[in-house]
């Protein structure tokens, strides 16, 4: 049943653009209806199965999603072109500092845990 | 001849035959770094100018395509239900660490964005480059910026992230699997996922997660630090 999968997808992406609307635009409407989605699947509202293979051809073929919106650069590439080594070092350093900090955040926190069950265990 | 060309099925066709071009020429090169997107967007390109079809006309025929979008978004949240163990097992850490890499990314371009005297455009247009383009294209449309140029942005932190994460996951010594994946995740999205699936079940797992996570905690981010720090044009 394809049909009831797009449905719930669409239905679902009109609840998160009814939430996004009524919270003033604060977060994408697509984002909420990702979170309702999720939380509907956690909670058993929804069945994976139900969704599944819509959702997995939607999410696995995203790049083509995006072509259209990029071809826009062809009308902006004055804009990079009056930034664009700016444009590069930031882009450059900004992710390599979003990789290193979440990376060795998520690492410190996991041996802290480990540790603090280890000492407590230990206490036992 | 101007009939024959610039009808909305060519453009559709013009779309989806430059994409098979991609996946088909890095499936021959055997570059895993070539991705479909480096090859369609300028085979496009090439092809409008050729023609002299304009682009505005382009992006208006592939509305039906652009639309998919938001209905991907929202499918992402099938993918983090399939890793509910993994979330429930390392909520708070995780949660933690993405909040974490999301203060870090907005944080870091506004400040390196002065540094490099760039327009409050560029600000604007990147502040949300370290999540899947769809959610980036969505946060970007809603802060008023430039949403092709944070999708270049989006697809640029991906090589970046691909290409030199593994050397520096080594080199700050970052050992679990869960900090490995979670940390390629949240730079580099999809593509940063398909690096961290070569490295491991778990990386891959955590990375696919973090993709979800790191676009929902930047949704929120974004908006937030723009009030305490709002960018003048």
């Amino acid at each position: 049943m394809v049909i009831s999968g797009v449905f719930i997808i669409v239905l679902f992406l009109v609840l998160g653009n009814a939430v996004s609307s009524l919270t003033g635009h604060f977060i994408p409407g697509s984002v909420i209806g990702m979170l309702l989605l999720f939380f509907s699947l956690a909670f058993k509202l929804v069945r994976p199965a139900w969704i599944r293979p819509v959702a997995e051809f939607l999410t696995g073929n995203m790049t083509v999603f995006f072509i259209p919106a990029s071809l826009g650069i062809m009308e902006q590439w004055g804009l990079i072109r009056s930034g664009f080594i700016g444009w590069v070092g930031v882009t450059f350093i900004s992710t390599l500092l979003v990789l290193v900090s979440t990376g060795l955040m998520q690492d410190f926190l996991i041996k802290t845990g480990n540790r603090l069950s280890k000492r407590r265990n230990g206490n036992d | 001849m101007t009939d024959i060309v610039c009808n909305v099925p060519v453009m559709l066709a013009l779309t989806l035959g430059a994409y098979l071009l991609g996946v088909w020429v890095k499936k021959k090169s055997g570059l895993s770094l070539l991705h479909p997107f480096l090859i369609c967007i300028p085979v496009i390109a090439a092809t409008l100018k050729f023609t002299g079809v304009p682009v505005s006309f382009y992006m208006e025929s592939n509305r039906m395509i652009d639309f998919m979008l938001g209905p991907s978004v929202v499918s992402l949240g099938l993918l983090m239900y399939d890793h509910l163990e993994t979330i429930k097992k390392h909520l708070v850490s995780i949660l933690v660490s993405v909040f974490t890499g999301s203060v870090t990314g907005v944080g870091s371009v506004y400040a390196l964005c002065r540094f490099f005297r760039l327009d409050g455009i560029f600000v604007k247009s990147m502040e949300a480059k370290s999540v899947t383009t769809p959610i980036a294209m969505d946060i970007t449309a809603s802060l008023g910026g430039n949403v092709s140029l944070a999708a270049v942005t989006v697809i640029l932190c991906g090589f970046i992230g691909t290409v030199a994460g593994p050397m520096m996951i080594r080199m700050f010594h970052i050992n679990t699997s869960v900090a490995k994946g979670l940390a390629l995740g949240c730079c580099s999205h999809g593509l940063g996922t398909s690096k961290a699936i070569e490295m491991g079940a778990v990386e891959g797992a955590v990375s696919g997660l973090a993709i979800a996570l790191m676009g929902v905690m930047t949704a929120l981010v974004v908006p937030l630090f723009n009030m305490i720090f709002p960018i003048n044009q």
